[in-house]
């Protein structure tokens, strides 16, 4: 496969900028606030905020910088917060509809569950474990940061987002990637999360099958942002050109921050 | 203050303080604050080891319904700390460029001298009056300098080093503050001296004429 380049909305300068040069720029970030491609702020004050900690983000930090990969040795314990098995009813996000589907794929070791990748993609298709397997796997040893203000490290083996992106063909005109698990928890990220080389569909933690609890069979990682954008128990990825705010269970309409990098 | 309000709700959610790169539930903390519900809430599954032998690390899935307000919290954290650190970058640059540093606020190695700063703190005591405004008292001058030239500086900077995308494009301020959790310890320690000033610098201003006071900060001094 040809490597692809960035769309040029997301070609941002590498270099580190200086501070100075960041206020200089930020009456541009303000007006940037009104561009199309970014979040809906529904005119809350908060939610505006927010766009511009992450239109400041997009200007002022370099794209694809990597975050630290530890030691072997400084694997931590980690606790599984919220859903820990979307077959579980009583959990608070468990989707009716499909918690007996997951109960019965995890039944069979998870043979019969396969990954849809579609959207703005020249060939959408299904994707089974082996398959992802087959691609070359990443491993990385990262920080898993939660909003709450606990930090965890752990192991995380799978494929690179962008490989399997890149596999499907993803169109020109493609701006977000969505997740959607088994559970009411869906959520997107932008192409320059997506493309990240440390953002990846894990299927492994600490050296073994990723666990229920942690997001069994698939979960991505983005690593560049707090723990609640990797979304656990994936079955399908959606590529989009237009912002995608997952209706009233999304993150937006329940009051948090799409963008969740600082 | 929208900034310590809205600190301290994030805080609620997680009450624990930890030193390091990591800390969570399953890891001691440092110290753990009786702040809200989630206060030693013991709502975990028995554990379980990832990796076999002793002394491995170990998950467990939460079973309780913790508080947590960080929604609208964090985002307004968030907006609130653009406005400090614009108004503070602003202020910091315009002190340096106008002379005001220089002028009132320097302590100069004379302020220093430990007699001339007990000086200072006796005439506190005896509530000798301070004219509103430069020139400004010695201890005045160390606690001005030390806020707005050290605390506040830090304080923004150990709460960039709880962000994962800022720290991967400048992880010398993992290296700095020892890690994410050491800076967000570090970033409650400083929210407690900044909190602390403000209650001193209020009580310190209604004490020497509140009404003069307010008039002196906001339109000019009338002497």
């Amino acid at each position: 496969m040809k490597k692809r380049e960035l769309p040029t909305a997301y070609r941002l300068p590498i270099t580190r900028r200086s501070l100075i040069t960041g206020f200089v720029s930020m009456g541009g970030l303000m007006l940037g606030g009104c561009s199309k491609e970014l979040p809906p702020t529904y005119g809350n004050l908060l939610r505006m905020g927010d766009v511009l900690t992450y239109q400041a983000r997009r200007l002022l930090l370099p794209t694809h910088a990597l975050v630290k990969e530890y030691d072997r040795h400084e694997i931590s314990s980690m606790p599984a917060t919220g859903t820990t098995n979307p077959a579980d009813s009583a959990q608070p996000a468990f989707k009716a509809e499909l918690g007996p589907i997951y109960e019965r794929s995890r039944g069979n070791q998870f043979a019969d569950w396969s990954l849809s990748v579609e959207g703005r993609v020249d060939r959408p298709g299904r994707y089974t474990l082996a398959d992802l397997k087959r691609f070359p796997a990443r491993t990385q040893i990262t920080k898993h940061s939660c909003e709450e203000g606990w930090s965890s490290i752990a192991e995380w083996t799978g494929v690179t987002l962008r490989r399997v992106l890149e596999s499907a063909g993803i169109q020109s005109s493609a701006r977000f990637v969505n997740f959607y698990p088994y559970d009411e928890n869906p959520d997107g990220i932008d192409m320059i999360d997506a493309l990240h080389p440390q953002t990846i569909l894990a299927y492994g933690m600490n050296g073994r099958d990723l666990p229920v609890s942690h997001g069994a069979p698939l979960r991505v990682r983005v690593e560049t942002q707090m723990g609640y954008k990797s979304v656990k128990f994936l079955r399908r990825i959606v590529v989009a050109n237009e912002f995608d705010d997952m209706g009233p269970t999304g993150l937006l309409q329940t009051g948090w921050s799409w963008y969740a990098g600082i | 203050m929208t900034l310590m309000l809205s600190g301290f709700v994030i805080l609620m959610a997680h009450p624990r303080l930890y030193w390091g790169a990591v800390g969570n539930d399953l890891t001691p903390a440092l110290v753990e604050l009786p702040i809200s519900r989630n206060y030693f809430h013991h709502g975990w599954t028995p554990s379980v080891a990832f990796f076999s032998g002793p002394g491995s690390p170990v998950t467990a899935e939460r079973t309780y319904d913790i508080f947590n307000q960080n929604g609208w919290a964090r985002s307004l954290h968030f907006l609130a700390a653009w406005f400090l650190v614009l108004t503070g970058a602003f202020y910091a640059v315009t002190a340096l460029l106008s002379g005001h540093f220089w002028r009132d606020l320097r302590p100069r190695a004379v302020d220093l001298m430990p007699r001339r700063l007990w000086g200072s703190l006796r005439r506190h005591r005896g509530r000798d009056e301070q004219m509103p405004g430069p020139p400004y008292n010695p201890l005045q001058k160390c606690v001005y300098v030390a806020v707005v030239f050290l605390v506040l500086p830090l304080i923004v900077l150990t709460g960039m080093t709880m962000s994962p995308v800022i720290t991967a494009a400048y992880p010398g301020l993992l290296e700095l503050f020892g890690g994410s959790q050491s800076a967000r310890t570090l970033h409650f320690a400083l929210f407690v001296v900044l909190g602390s000033f403000l209650i001193g610098h209020l009580v310190l201003t209604i004490v020497s004429g509140f009404k003069r006071q307010l008039r002196a900060m906001t339109v000019g001094v009338a002497r």
